[in-house]
């Protein structure tokens, strides 16, 4: 990758303010006008001597719940999140099958520390990269790119050993083995917070692996099983990557493997340089300060996706700019009118081939494997594009709970099905509960903020009442069903950097709309099918209530015996059940 | 020590009953007939169906020569189905305890039979409309062969009306079987109650003709005051809608003795058509049972509107449902469609909007209705309304 691409990509991904500080540091300026010291108030001197640059480190220590480290619990199941998305993403991109073992103990037997482990089967990571990737926040690899990937911005794990840090004063120790012949490094290192920079050691240990990275954190939480909870995370994780081999220990030594289904990566994602229409000005200013360009035509085709030469005239001749001009010495107005232009200007949507869908099969796959339902149905949008981003919707169903459920032999006789014991994570609620709702963006669960987030709210505004569902004013619909829905995009719109909710763009709104219609009518035909059946079972345990009455009149009256009694119960019921079509 | 808990017990078996009556033999060929046409259709593997008469007015057909409601055409099909089933159960479950009955030369009350069939599990009675319904359309069936309910020995729990005047009944004395007469002026202060079934029931009378009283109170006046002898007459109460004993006792002594039948009721639709039109010409819901139960002799002698400014009567202002049942008698009976002379006494009571009661005539004096009403109207049997 060339350092112009690098830069593209750090102007064009970052949507917030927040992410663009320079490297990595949020600054307050001094402030412009003096204020009054005749008031008695403090005087801009004696302000701006307390006014100094605040490091990111401290800026997260002081709100964690940001990064979603606000209750012991959560803090917990997010520091589980950030190891396993790192892991997964690592092992992706170097296209290894992913083998996982996760694991929490209690930290010297007490009930609210723990030892947080993760170790993966991925590529490792390289001696002099260890301590910044997990002791500096806002370091990484993916913030820069406009690449489909579970992590963003390069602050989750490090947050989560600095927060370990803070709650029990231990480091984070890290184990990576790069490649089969490097030599296996362990690493102990702490965050300075004040400066957002590693202090480590590093030694040199056996390890019998092949390559891989394996992370350990003590930090202060909460174990609760059921909702919300590390075992729902990593089932939920397992309904999405049904390619990931994953092994858990929980603080009770329970083990539970979640089996691998599919020897298929995830599709390998391009790069892409950042769509025109997704730039916004102050983004544009930086990208025409820092480009290697020498005009602006050249700049507009060589940092942006599907800008050709005539499209570039096209947006200069609208901006009343002369293609030639310097990058660096447009003022802002020029640029101000340009931004104009390129929204006004038809340009073509960026490449999709960025967008690494699960697909319908792998997800009927990973709710087979997890969810026990009845019947299953996927629908896998084509991406699109909002705000210059490519993304694409997936949603499926599971619906209805097995036994639940009546069955038509090849007889024409209708059977119900044993009931079978659901266990504690079971993710399917009963009949008369609210559907479960399950959530995932670039193939991470998001396990917080159902209520805040559009998936929600797109599931909410679906009828389902149409596909046969009862559904509460406003409410999610009620049944024994789970819908999931994914959104894969280079850049997730979270609503926070604890990445727990989709912020409601019109053109996400529309495709999860679209997708979850597309999966209602599926599922209409079903579940109207599976009502019709219940229907016919109660009419005909009615028939079959009454026929021997029936017989039994005929028997009195007539005088016949008992077989000739049998083969009149016997006909009559043929008759009645066989007349019946469904 | 507690009670003990009720063990049923098998009936005891009844001594062998006596030769069966004809009618017995009659009754019980068509029930065996019906089951053996279900049974055959279920051996076919077809749908096995039930075909009722429609007891509806709809379905009845009023015949002037004839003098009463003749049942239609129309049946209503009743195939075995999902919807069916369980009143199809019912229905040859009734018949099979009406063969029982048959059998052992015993019968059952309406509400009896209703609760016997709480001894049929899943196919029994909720409420006793729906055994009475079910009875209903097994009469009806039958009727087509002449056989009515009391021949499945059916019983109805209603009263009798009560007769008073100058008639012998000869009835028969069920233990030793012997001739009874019971003498209908020698009831003093009391009244002869007519049984449920009547059909064993004989006749002697001189009296010239039978008045049928809608309310036991003018009944009461009339038998006290012995107005049966002056008038040679024979009193019957209905108490309301004559009861189908009360009808066909009507009808045995009327048809036995050519007796002329009047009917004397109060000035209101109900009266004219669900009691005197019930009388005379039968009800929809009877439909198949008219040929028995009516009393085509029969004519109404009043109060009739015209007797309300005749004898300038109290009124009561006509309600909205006797409004309404009025319109209805003109617009779908097809009883009084056939009467221009009724037509014409509604048409005069609706426009009026008034109403009168028998006793409305004591405005007069207690005995205003002994010394001049029926007196003066007997004298004019043929204005009285057909």
């Amino acid at each position: 990758m060339s350092k112009k691409t690098e830069q593209q990509g750090l102007f064009a991904a970052g949507g917030d303010a927040k992410h663009n500080g320079s490297e990595a540091k949020l600054a307050k300026e001094p402030k412009g006008p003096k204020v009054k010291s005749d008031t008695g108030g403090v005087t801009a001197e004696a302000m701006g001597q307390r006014q100094r640059e605040i490091s990111v480190s401290e800026f997260f220590t002081k709100n964690r719940h940001l990064l979603g480290f606000d209750s012991p619990r959560k803090a917990l199941l997010t520091a589980v999140k950030e190891a396993v998305d790192n892991s997964l993403d690592a092992c992706e991109e170097g296209r290894i099958l992913p083998d996982l073992k996760v694991s929490i103990k209690r930290l010297d037997g007490q009930d609210d520390k723990f030892t947080m482990t993760v170790e993966d089967n991925g590529p490792g990571i390289v001696k002099a990269q260890v301590p910044n990737v997990f002791g500096r926040l806002l370091y990484g690899s993916k913030f820069h790119r406009l690449r489909q990937s579970r992590g963003q911005q390069g602050i989750g794990i490090s947050a989560a050993g600095m927060y370990g840090l803070l709650t029990t004063g231990n480091p984070v120790r890290v184990r990576s083995k790069p490649g089969k012949r490097s030599v296996p490094l362990y690493f102990e290192i702490r965050i300075d917070s004040s400066k957002n920079r590693p202090i480590w050691t590093d030694k040199e240990i056996d390890w019998e692996k092949d390559h891989g990275t394996e992370v350990a954190i003590d930090l202060e939480g909460e174990y609760r099983r059921g909702q919300k909870s590390v075992e729902e995370f990593l089932k939920l994780m397992a309904v999405a990557n049904p390619h990931v081999q994953l092994h858990y220990t929980d603080p009770d030594g329970n083990v539970t493997e979640y089996q691998r289904a599919t020897s298929e990566l995830p599709k390998e994602v391009e790069e892409i340089k950042p769509h025109p229409h997704g730039v916004e000005l102050g983004i544009l200013i930086k990208m025409l300060q820092d480009t290697e360009c020498k005009t602006i035509g050249e700049s507009l085709q060589d940092d942006f996706s599907r800008v050709g030469p005539s499209v570039a005239k096209e947006i200069c001749g609208l901006a009343g700019i002369k293609p030639d001009t310097n990058p660096r010495r447009l003022a802002t107005e020029h640029v101000v009118k340009l931004k104009k232009a390129i929204d006004a200007t038809k340009i073509m949507a960026p490449p999709l081939s960025c967008i690494a869908p699960i697909g319908e099969d792998l997800i009927i796959t990973g709710l087979k494997k997890e969810v026990e339902a009845d019947f299953y149905l996927a629908t896998s949008r084509k991406p699109v594009v909002y705000r210059g981003r490519p993304f694409a919707i997936e949603c499926g169903i599971a619906y209805g709970k097995p036994g639940d459920t009546l069955e038509m032999t090849a007889e024409g006789k209708i059977v119900e099905v044993a009931v079978k014991k659901p266990n504690e994570e079971a993710l399917m609620g009963a009949a008369d509960e609210p559907i479960r709702l399950i959530r995932f963006a670039n193939r991470v669960p998001l396990i917080f903020q159902q209520a805040a987030c559009a998936i929600t709210k797109a599931v909410i505004g679906t009828n389902w009442k149409n596909y046969g569902l009862q559904q509460p004013r406003g409410a999610l619909p009620i049944g024994p069903m789970v819908v999931f829905v994914h959104i894969a995009s280079v850049w997730v719109p979270f609503t926070s950097e604890s990445k727990e909710a989709i912020a409601g763009y019109d053109e996400i709104l529309d495709e999860l709309r679209l997708g979850l219609m597309e999966c209602g009518r599926k599922l209409g035909t079903h579940v109207r099918k599976g009502k019709k059946l219940a229907n016919e079972f109660k009419k005909r345990n009615y028939i079959e209530t009454y026929i021997p009455h029936v017989v039994v009149a005929l028997k009195d009256i007539l005088k016949f015996d008992d077989k000739t009694a049998q083969s009149a119960l016997a006909n009559l019921t043929t008759v009645l059940e066989k007349s019946r079509k469904l | 020590m507690a009670a003990k808990k009720f063990i049923p017990q098998p009936p005891p078996k009844k001594k062998d009953r006596g030769p069966l009556s004809d009618l017995d033999k009659i009754t019980l060929r068509e029930i065996k007939t019906c089951a053996t046409d279900v049974h055959g259709e279920i051996e076919k593997l077809g749908k096995p169906e039930l075909k009722f008469p429609d007891r509806s007015l709809r379905n009845a057909r009023y015949d002037k020569k004839d003098g009463y409601f003749v049942m239609g055409r129309s049946r209503v099909e009743r195939t075995l189905s999902v919807n069916t089933v369980k009143s199809f159960a019912q229905t040859l479950k009734m018949m099979s305890l009406s063969k029982e009955l048959i059998d052992a030369d015993d019968f059952a009350t309406k509400r009896e039979a209703y609760y016997v069939s709480k001894n049929w599990d899943e196919a029994k009675f909720d409420e006793q409309p729906e055994s009475d319904a079910t009875m209903d359309d097994i009469e009806a069936l039958f009727s087509l062969e002449g056989v009515m309910r009391e021949h499945l020995r059916f019983k109805a729990d209603e009263h009798g009306g009560k007769v008073a005047g100058e008639l012998i009944v000869l009835d028969r004395d069920r233990e030793s079987g012997r001739q009874l007469r019971i003498d209908c002026t020698g009831f003093g202060s009391g009244a002869y109650s007519i049984p449920s079934s009547v059909e064993q029931l004989g006749f002697e009378t001189k009296a010239k003709c039978i008045l049928v009283i809608e309310t036991i109170g003018m009944f009461e006046r009339l038998s006290q005051h012995n107005y049966w002898k002056s008038a040679h007459c024979i009193l019957i109460g209905t108490a309301g809608v004559p009861t189908r004993a009360t009808r066909r006792f009507v009808r045995k002594l009327s048809d036995s003795h050519k007796l002329p039948v009047f009917a004397f009721n109060d000035c209101d639709p109900y009266a004219f058509s669900n009691i005197y039109r019930t009388l005379k010409v039968g009800s929809g819901n009877a439909v198949h049972l008219n040929q028995f139960f009516c009393v085509p002799n029969a004519h109404f002698l009043g109060v009739t509107p015209q007797d309300i400014l005749d004898y300038d009567l109290p009124t009561h202002g006509l309600k909205d449902v006797d409004v309404k049942r009025a319109q209805d008698m003109l617009k779908n009976d097809p009883f009084f469609q056939a009467h221009k002379e009724w037509q014409k006494a509604i048409d005069m009571m609706l426009k009026s909007g008034q109403r009168a009661e028998q006793q409305a005539l004591a405005k007069h004096g207690l005995n205003f209705v002994i010394d001049e009403y029926l007196p003066r109207k007997m004298k004019e049997i043929s204005k009285f309304l057909p």
